[in-house]
């Protein structure tokens, strides 16, 4: 089962690599990992998608909380969440492409945030799926370079992470 | 006042109560030595390599209690000293490891005898720490304390770069410390203890089984009393050993691999199992597959990590064994309900029955030195009262299955990292530490040379302890393992060209002994231990096949130990 966990952790140097060597010292995967200062500059907040057993996640929470440098951590899949991605696509913009990427952005409700005669530089948000329609919709004939951020994911309503 | 970042790091352990460091000198930390110098209040153990100084610092660690201190130089100190980090680290043993690093302006040029020491260790410390600044340097070793020796205890590395023993700060040692992501449990959850304790009386063929968390928690006497209300079988592992009277009968041996057929049996056979400051290593459960089959498992660890990590529990309790076991031996005088006694009774008659195949049995006649027999040996001459340290092989699980700890903390070895060479500069820590003890390290001839350096830091700081070397002129654990396992072929682990050690521990400036009759065992023994200032070097020449016995092959149910 695929599983985001949300880390707060100290903004230090080599905190991260603490999170990031336990998952490969241990062979956890991860799937994405994003992390940047919060509102309190002394702290961290890493979202991290990983998957496994219940079994494994079980250890994977231990383990990570565990790290002197984690000050808090939950799972967000476990209780009512948002999920969002930002990408960066950089298309073909010849011919047919031209009109067809345009259209394609304002369905999926992206922004062209840069423009030459031959490209074209979208900015699409949203779900990892959505993310992964988008880039279907566009056809890989017509993608020439991605950038995902990464998850990174909040509690709804006044389900808060703080420390 | 201001002092300099050396003299404020030792202050530092003078406040912490470090009455010695186990280290090594060199560039990035002269400063340190020219302030060690000058003061009395820390002393100095100037080990031959530094990872004797980790495996001195681990083995006073074990035996006191208190956390071992090491400090080694940049780059090769640092490198050197890993093993002994690891070997701590995965028998959660507090230490301190102050590393001397490059000056912070160096850092990640490939400067000279700089690694990336917190990269190199990050993966076998409990937690490390760069300074970067003078102003940090106090508070970072009041962390590094409290967090080699809170929780489940491990070793820290705290890597101080140069110019920052060089640079001046006015010096105020933090009376607490508070650190809002480190909050180690303590008091189990209550509602859960009640539980445990319905299950634990609810039981008709109960198995105790503790680890090193008894020991590392000072709790065993809190322990015993434990297991005496209840009067189940005890089994500990081999990092357990002495948290419960090792002679008591109610008692029933090591569990696991080369633990005793009763313990094996009766885990495989058990209704609950009462699980306490143990983390079901893979050699203590055998295949998990087939582990403790009928059993419904209680699990006592202040690690939650340590729980349901490789085998599922039933009522998992998150705190220290002394609260723990506090607060169920008072629930357990104050309970009406007892444990059943009939069917304790036939359990035990079970237990009694698979006693009696004597598993530790070997052959007494033989004209070849046996080396159960010198642990017996040991064991009856010294009392029970030795600290015994141990490297790996055949020898440790002899000195474990036959040396009977009585107490915790006199069994001083290498269980999770199977350290050799962790023998002889443990046993050097121990004595420092414990003076008027008698200290022995068993050793097997090939364990023995991979420190066999240290032997000139105990002429130096006069550590008149007594080395046993079982010498079978084989790696026997290597070796037994060929025999079973790949028909004989004894490959590489022949010792070939093996020093005289009499003369060997002669040159370095101590006794030395061959014995090579099972009938001068008693003798040599007796002399050597009467030698109270004197490091003796005993070379015992033991039957070279030899195997450890019971033995769970690799794969098997505990049911499944060859027998001798
Ligand atoms: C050649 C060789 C053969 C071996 N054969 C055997 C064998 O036959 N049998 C055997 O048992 N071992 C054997 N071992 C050792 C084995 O590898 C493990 O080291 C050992 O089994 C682990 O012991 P333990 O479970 O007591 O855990 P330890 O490593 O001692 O861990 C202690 C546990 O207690 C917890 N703890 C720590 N402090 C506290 C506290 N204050 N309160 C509560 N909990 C606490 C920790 O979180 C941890 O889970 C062998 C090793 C070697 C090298
Ligand atoms: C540093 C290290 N290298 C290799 C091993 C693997 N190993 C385990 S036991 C053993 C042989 C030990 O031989 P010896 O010290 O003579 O003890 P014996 O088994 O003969 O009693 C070896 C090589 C180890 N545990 N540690
Ligand atoms: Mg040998």
């Amino acid at each position: 089962m695929r599983h985001i966990l949300s880390i707060l952790l100290e903004n230090e140097s080599g905190a991260l690599s603490r999170v990031a060597g336990l998952f490969s010292a241990r062979g956890y995967n991860i799937e994405s990992l994003t992390v940047a200062p919060t509102e309190d500059p002394s702290l961290s907040r890493m979202t991290l998608v990983t998957s496994g057993s219940d079994e494994v996640i079980e250890q994977i929470m231990k383990q990570v909380n565990k790290l002197i440098d984690v000050v808090k951590l939950v799972l967000l899949t476990e209780s009512d969440h948002i999920e969002r991605e930002l990408m960066l696509v950089k298309t073909q913009a010849r011919g047919e492409a031209r009109e067809e990427v345009k259209r394609l952005a304002d369905i999926f409700r992206a922004r062209i945030i840069d423009v030459d005669e031959g490209t074209y530089t979208v900015e699409v948000t949203g779900t990892g799926q959505k993310l992964d329609a988008f880039l279907q919709a566009v056809g890989e004939v017509n993608v020439i370079e991605v950038v995902r951020t990464g998850l990174s994911g909040i509690g709804r309503g006044d389900n808060a992470l703080r420390a | 006042m201001e002092l300099t970042g050396a003299e404020i790091l030792v202050r530092c352990l003078k406040e912490e109560g470090v009455k010695h460091v186990f280290g090594y000198p060199g560039g990035a930390v002269l400063n340190i030595y020219d302030t060690l110098n000058a003061q009395e209040d820390v002393d100095h153990i100037l080990v031959r390599h530094e990872q004797g100084a980790t495996h001195a610092a681990d083995g006073y660690a074990r035996a006191t209690g208190k956390p071992g201190v090491v400090l080694v130089t940049s780059g090769p100190g640092a490198t050197n000293a890993v093993t002994g980090i690891a070997t701590a680290f995965m028998d959660s043993i507090p230490m301190v490891i102050i590393t001397g690093q490059v000056p912070t302006h160096a850092i990640g040029s490939d400067a000279f005898q700089e690694v990336d020491a917190i990269g190199i260790t990050r993966p076998c410390v409990k937690h490390n720490f760069l300074v970067k600044d003078v102003s940090d340097l106090a508070l970072t070793i009041k962390k590094a304390f409290h967090v080699a020796t809170t929780g489940r205890p491990g070793p820290v590395v705290v890597d101080v770069p140069k110019d920052v023993t060089i640079a001046r700060y006015p010096f105020e040692y933090p009376k607490k410390i508070e650190m809002r992501s480190y909050k180690p449990a303590s008091k189990g959850h209550t509602g859960q203890i009640r539980k445990a304790m319905d299950m634990i009386l609810e039981a008709r063929k109960p198995m105790i089984y503790s680890g090193g968390g008894v020991v590392l928690d000072k709790s065993h006497e809190v322990f015993t009393e434990f297991c005496r209300l209840l009067g189940y079988p005890v089994t500990n592992t081999l990092m357990g050993l002495g948290a419960f009277p090792g002679s008591d009968p109610q008692f029933v041996g090591m569990l696991g691999m080369h633990g005793t057929y009763e313990a094996n049996m009766g885990m495989h056979h058990c209704d609950v199992l009462i699980a306490i400051g143990a983390r079901f290593d893979d050699r203590v459960t055998g295949n998990i597959e087939k582990f403790c089959p009928h059993a419904r498992i209680v699990h006592i660890d202040i690690d939650p990590a340590s729980i349901a990590k490789t085998v599922k529990v039933d009522v998992p309790i998150v705190g220290a064994v002394g609260p723990v076991l506090k607060q169920m031996n008072r629930m357990l005088r104050e309970s009406e309900r007892k444990p059943d006694e009939q069917a304790l009774r036939e359990w035990w008659k079970q237990m009694e029955e698979w006693r009696a195949t004597d598993c530790l049995r070997y052959d007494r006649s033989s004209k070849r030195i046996k080396p159960q027999y010198v642990m017996e040996e040991l064991y009856r001459i010294t009392g029970g009262k030795a600290y015994v340290t141990s490297d790996v092989g055949q020898h440790q699980m002899w000195a474990a299955q036959f040396y009977k700890f009585d107490l915790p903390n006199r069994w001083i070895n290498s269980g999770g990292l199977g350290t050799m060479g962790f023998g002889l500069p443990a046993a050097l820590g121990v004595k420092l530490a414990l003076p008027d003890e008698e200290v022995v390290c068993v050793t097997g001839e090939a364990s023995i040379i991979m420190c066999i350096q240290e032997l000139s830091t105990a002429l130096q700081y006069g550590l008149p302890v007594k080395v046993i070397n079982l010498n079978n002129g084989y790696m026997g654990m290597v070796r037994q393992w060929q025999e079973f396992f790949f028909q004989k072929r004894y490959s590489m682990s022949y010792m070939e060209a093996l020093p005289d050690f009499v003369k060997l521990a002669e040159s370095f400036g101590h006794v030395g002994m061959k014995i090579e009759k099972p009938g001068d065992v008693t003798g040599a023994l007796e002399e050597a231990m009467a030698m109270k200032d004197r490091l003796v070097f005993m070379d015992f020449i033991t039957d070279p096949e030899e195997n450890v016995y019971p033995m769970i092959p690799a794969g098997a149910g505990q049911n499944e130990m060859i027998l001798v």
